[in-house]
């Protein structure tokens, strides 16, 4: 509110009166030069931008993958038809249901490991570090890695993790092991090492902030009221951080359906995703297959985060 | 070669355009003295756009090219299923383009390119009779396995829609440029033992030391001619497999697999190198300068010469439909300089083959010509177009001569009649 000498109800009630008066499409006293937009208006404008851009960047092309699914298509060209020829081919190809489960195991173990994670380094961050300023510098060390890209990241670890990596030269000279560990790179451990440390941020991130909107005297009052640390935790904090670990979990599991990236480095081209089989087809051009693959990968994870954000009123909780 | 290079650099470009005769005698000499001078003034304007992979669309060379004709030629680099797509929907965004053997076979009879008549390729002569008959330098008939050059090469009629398959016309789809003998990469010091076939990329001695390219068309290839080599799958045509070829590769590939024979499955030319460099796998297929960026590191592995032979693959340069008039004139310019030498020696000395292997010699050093295209010892040390150390002096090329190599080419690169089939068995494979 730009009024100064006025509390801040005032204003807000002031402004209420306004947009009513606005939306009788009366007069307003507060305005003086400029009459106020009418509020279907202002609230059209409001959400304009996002809508556009949601419009033209998300609805439109997700359209016309759904389109194209049922094209025909040949070598070089798709061709308009209704064709469930490419949706056969998804639901009995054996590869279908085996990047699947792929994928959710690798969305499961991985939503685990960074909720395990996210959670104690927010609630560390939270309610153990007293002074703001290094809470502050503990925050932007945890954010640091990630000015760096996702790309570099994730390629890193490979002469890490390598047969000759600097790990197994580590772990042969201290003689813990004759023979290099050959599991750590080009495996699944090596997919599941590179995503929990790309997305335990995005888990940690919601859930700090969560936990940071939960009242101090709340848990004094639990202490007060003779619960134990455990008790305190199960009944107090996790209930309040719950939506911060549903949008964690919702970022966490959605990135992870939809990777390409990191299976096909860290895993060596050795383990496939969805989306890596989806771009096999792209780059050998066919389209209304790469489509319905697409189709059902979108409803699938949809119905996934359906399923999430019922846990948790996750818009509820945010207007709290 | 940097005498002639210079020479021509301190030309003008009116004085090339006057006295084309005077610079008859240097490889990258034009034919323009016979058009006319109004030719001469509308040419500076030309743009010619030229679309290619990275391996192929240089800019040192455009700048070159710029500099030798008198108007701009631009590169336009992409790579893969984006190259091919705009060439199929956004083929007036270019105006030539190189294009590998495989992807002619979707771009023939689509409208995008017209038919070169051979009479204005000014090198046509000089064109390795491996492009031009199907056959090898001293003679002898080359297997006809994959997407050859000859499928591609002869057009039916001016419009460039339609081809021959072999026989000879007065048209071609594009003029070769490039090629080039792959084979299997080895580290010497780690295999412990010779590797002469195939059948060592599939040998349980390397379980878990061998890699394959992530690629469906030439990954199944390379098996493919590791299986026959071991006499598990017999093959009618390795370039273009059967379903029931297919089948029992993919069978045969997913039990290798099982069993931990790949270490990794390679993508980008610095995974392949990496992959080799750190030991992580001692036999992979590879690319030729893959083989010089190990090496370069001070690193030994070998492009090993095997005794089923190579697979092979090429590029022509084929020029849009919709250039006409003055832009075409200019086209056939930049066509006949491009495959006089300069462009040859410069991917020469990254590990390919021009296609007019004697203009390239023009312009690389009797040491270069020796090590890079007749297998001999280098004299002194070989580098890289861009000055970087390729091979130290005292080493000879992996395979030999050019005629060692590029006439023991046993399949093509491709694109199969059943790549739909072999697609979705691959994603199988992959994930299985």
């Amino acid at each position: 509110m730009a009024m100064t000498g006025v509390s801040s109800e005032e204003a807000a009630a002031a402004s209420q009166m306004a947009a009513r008066a606005a939306g009788k499409g009366a007069p307003t006293a507060t305005a003086s030069r400029w009459r106020p937009l009418p509020t279907w208006l202002v609230s059209w404008l409001q959400v304009g931008p996002l809508a556009a851009v949601l419009l033209f960047m998300f609805v439109l092309p997700a359209l016309i993958f759904v389109v194209v699914s049922f094209f025909d298509y040949d070598r070089t060209g798709i061709y308009p038809a209704f064709m469930l020829e490419s949706y056969r081919e998804v639901f009995t190809s054996q590869s279908t249901l085996r990047v699947y489960l792929s994928s959710l195991k690798f969305a499961v173990i991985v939503w685990a490991i960074t909720l395990f994670l996210g959670f104690n380094i927010a609630y560390f961050l939270i309610f153990h570090v007293r002074s703001g300023t290094i809470r502050a510098v503990l925050f932007i060390l945890c954010a640091l890695p990630f000015f760096t890209s996702a790309i570099i990241r994730t390629i890193a670890w490979i002469p890490f993790l390598g047969r000759n990596g600097a790990f197994n030269q580590a772990v042969m000279g201290l003689g813990l092991t004759q023979q290099p560990l050959d599991f750590l790179l080009f495996s699944d451990f090596a997919v599941i090492v590179a995503y929990v440390h790309l997305y335990t941020l995005l888990m940690m991130g919601p859930i700090a902030n969560s936990m940071s909107k939960i009242d101090k005297s709340l848990i004094e009052a639990a202490w007060d009221a003779g619960a134990s640390r455990w008790q305190t935790m199960a009944n107090v904090v996790i209930p309040l951080a719950k939506t911060g670990i549903a949008l964690g979990s919702v970022l966490v599991v959605t990135q992870v359906m939809g990777d390409f990236f990191v299976v096909r480095q860290m895993s060596g081209g050795q383990s496939a995703s969805i989306v890596s089989a989806l771009s096999i087809e792209i780059q050998a051009m066919q389209y209304p297959p790469a489509a319905a693959n697409a189709v059902v990968l979108v409803i699938i994870v949809a119905l996934m985060v359906a399923c999430m954000m019922r846990v948790v009123d996750v818009r509820k909780e945010l207007l709290k | 070669m940097t005498d002639k290079k210079n020479r021509k650099s301190h030309i003008d470009r009116r004085t090339i355009l006057k006295g084309a005769t005077a610079t008859a005698g240097v490889a990258a000499s034009t034919a323009i003295s016979g058009f006319p001078t109004i030719w001469a003034q509308n040419i500076k304007d030309i743009v010619l756009r030229h679309s290619g992979p990275p391996v192929t669309a240089i800019q040192k060379i455009a700048e070159q090219a710029s500099k030798d004709l008198g108007f701009t030629v631009q590169m336009q680099a992409s790579e893969n299923a984006d190259l091919l797509n705009r060439f199929l929907s956004q083929s007036n965004t270019m105006d030539c383009a190189d294009i590998s053997l495989v992807y002619m076979r979707y771009l023939i009879g689509r409208n995008v390119l017209q038919g070169i008549p051979i009479a204005k390729v000014k090198h046509w002569d000089k064109t390795m009779p491996l492009f031009t008959k199907g056959e090898s330098a001293d003679g002898k008939k080359l297997p006809q396995q994959g997407i050859t050059p000859l499928m591609i090469l002869y057009a039916t009629s001016p419009d460039g829609q339609k081809v021959t398959g072999s026989a000879p016309t007065e048209w071609v789809t594009g003029v070769p440029t490039i090629t080039n003998a792959d084979t299997l990469g080895i580290r010497p010091d780690l295999v412990g033992r010779p590797v002469v076939s195939w059948a060592d990329l599939l040998s349980p001695e390397f379980k878990g030391r061998a890699a394959l390219q992530d690629n469906p068309t030439i990954g199944i290839i390379d098996v493919a001619m590791a299986l026959e080599a071991r006499g598990d799958v017999k093959y009618v045509n390795k370039g273009n497999m059967t379903k029931a070829e297919i089948d029992a590769t993919v069978a045969k590939m997913m039990e290798i697999k099982k069993s931990g024979q790949f270490r990794s499955f390679w993508s980008t030319f610095d995974q392949s190198v990496n992959l080799m460099a750190s030991g992580e796998v001692v036999v992979q297929s590879m690319w030729s300068p893959a083989v010089a960026a190990v090496r370069s590191r001070g690193i030994p592995c070998t492009y090993q010469a095997l005794k089923e032979g190579y697979r092979g693959w090429g590029f022509t340069l084929g020029v849009m439909k919709h250039v006409t008039g003055l832009k075409l004139d200019a086209f056939y310019e930049y066509l006949n300089w491009y495959t006089s030498g300069f462009q040859g020696a410069f991917i020469a000395k990254q590990g390919y083959y021009s296609a007019q292997p004697e203009n390239a010699r023009k312009f690389l050093t009797d040491d270069e010509w020796g090590y890079w295209f007749d297998g001999k010892a280098a004299a002194s040390d070989i580098l890289s177009p861009f000055g970087k150390l390729m091979e130290k002096a005292g080493n000879v090329r992996d395979g030999g001569s050019i005629n060692e190599r590029l006439g023991n080419i046993a399949v093509w690169n491709s694109v199969m009649d059943e790549d739909r089939y072999l697609t979705r068995r691959w994603n199988e494979f992959i994930t299985s």
